[in-house]
């Protein structure tokens, strides 16, 4: 099986500080895979540079048959297959819950409008929000407008979806509704790729999990192998989390 | 000797007229102007936005007045000779309120946060789909109560285009102050005139300020 993402050797500094340092993992089609790892291990700025939001110094990203590192990158093209979902949901604040959905299909897919109502009421739908069409983000809880994010980016009909740190910023309540609709898509076949402190989920619903440490990637494990890490420090991390 | 009477007053207030039609030119025109400014200053080629840049300077840094004794009698010396006073006017303001207002829209452009260009740049959206569709919405509703703000200011300063021989409000009140020698009671008159011109735009401004900061962001 050819991989759908392939980071080899990446490297990246802000400044003076390292924080890719050598980063190499593969990830296949349908596979879910989560990247564990301390705040500032380099975690969040590698799902950044798989969707070129971040550019890298040294090694070579490639991504559905997209070269990352080149210069000749059509970005656009790599954003029609990559989806990414933020920790602060991003929701256009202007737009109901709808026409949030809407937005790129109609503008960036040419969708008619009734198809594009459609194909909106389907993704809320399937993350079941369907009665939440007409509020407006602000009217939502947290849990909700991430919901309305992740059917945003679904809409898109990406190959390939990024979460990053998605529910870091939600009670333990909401946090569950939305791991609920991410175990449903990785279910569903979907090709994931998730940032998370959600030590549980990775367990239960990744293929393959990462712990990236002081910029590298420090060890990687089936997720249901989680409780028996080789390395101490993961040892040491899984333990702290659970 | 005239006194201060009724039709003065009269004479005022079609003045007045003047000046809000002035002000209507210069904030249309200022605004579509200052638009392009604002857009400009947002760019993403560094050569635009400097150009932009420069653009505003030079506006914000010269005093109106100069800039109307500049278009009414510079114009004259390359050959436009009997520019007419409310063309002059009108060019100056146009100038005057396009370098301001084109600032205070890039600011509410500048203020939506980074975040939502990245999230619309992640949707596969293009930079002009992310601006229209996007920004400019968000930026529009920050821009109310600044725009309404500087509206009076226009006003305000459509009092300068006088020094062009045009015949606003201000010119008005001196035209009849030299005939009648009431100052105190002629620029009074003046001076409501303006106020009620202004004070509910003020009011309503604030008002807007309000609104729009309580409520959806």
């Amino acid at each position: 099986m050819s991989a759908v993402v392939k980071l080899s050797n990446v490297h990246k500094s802000f400044g003076a500080l390292k924080v890719l340092d050598g980063v190499s993992f593969e990830v296949n089609r349908g596979e879910v895979v989560a990247v564990i790892g301390q705040s500032g291990s380099g975690k969040s700025t590698a799902l950044r540079c798989i969707n070129a939001l971040e550019t890298i110094e040294q090694g070579s990203i490639e991504v559905c048959g997209h070269a990352i590192h080149s210069d000749k990158l059509d970005k656009r093209a790599l954003r029609l297959d990559v989806g990414i979902v933020f920790q602060s949901y991003n929701l256009f604040p202007h737009l109901t819950a709808e026409q949030n959905i809407m937005l790129a299909p109609t503008c960036v897919r040419k969708l008619g409008k009734k198809e594009a109502k459609d194909l909106a009421r389907e993704c809320l739908a399937r993350v079941g929000l369907a009665e939440k069409a007409d509020h407006y983000p602000e009217q939502l809880s947290g849990g909700q407008q991430q919901r309305v994010a992740i059917a945003r980016s679904l809409a898109m009909q990406p190959k390939v979806m990024l979460f990053d740190e998605v529910t870091s910023a939600l009670d333990p309540q909401l946090t569950g509704e939305v791991l609920k609709v991410m175990e449903d898509l990785a279910r569903g076949g979907m090709t994931m790729i998730l940032v998370t402190h959600e030590m549980s989920f990775a367990r239960k619903v990744a293929t393959n999990v990462i712990y990236m440490r002081q910029g590298k990637v420090w060890e990687t494990l089936p997720g249901h192998q989680l409780e028996n890490p080789s390395t101490p420090e993961l040892r040491e991390f899984v333990g702290s989390e659970l | 000797m005239p006194t201060f009477g009724f039709n003065h007053v009269e004479f005022l207030l079609v003045a007045a007229l003047w000046t809000l039609g002035l002000s209507a030119i210069a904030f249309i025109g200022g605004g579509i102007l200052g638009f392009v400014i604002a857009l400009a200053r947002v760019s993403s080629s560094a050569l635009v936005r400097g150009l932009a840049g420069a653009y505003v300077r030079i506006v914000q840094g010269t005093p109106l007045l100069i800039l109307l004794f500049l278009i009414y009698f510079g114009l004259a010396i390359v050959g436009f000779n009997n520019l007419p006073a409310i063309i002059a006017a009108g060019a100056g303001l146009v100038i005057y309120s396009s370098g301001f207002l084109g600032e205070i829209w890039r600011g509410c452009i500048e203020s939506v946060p980074k975040t939502q260009w990245e999230a619309a740049e992640c949707l596969a959206m293009t930079r002009w789909q992310r601006m229209t569709r996007v920004i400019l919405p968000q930026a529009a509703r920050i821009a109310t109560a600044p725009t309404v703000g500087f509206l009076v200011q226009i006003i305000k300063n459509t009092s300068l285009a006088s020094v062009v021989g045009f015949v606003e409000l201000s010119q008005a009140g001196k035209l009849i102050n030299n005939s009648t020698f009431q100052p105190f009671i002629v620029f009074i008159t003046v001076a409501v005139i303006y106020f009620l011109i202004c004070y509910p735009l003020s009011a309503w401004s604030r008002g807007l300020e309000r609104r729009l900061n309580v409520g959806r962001r």
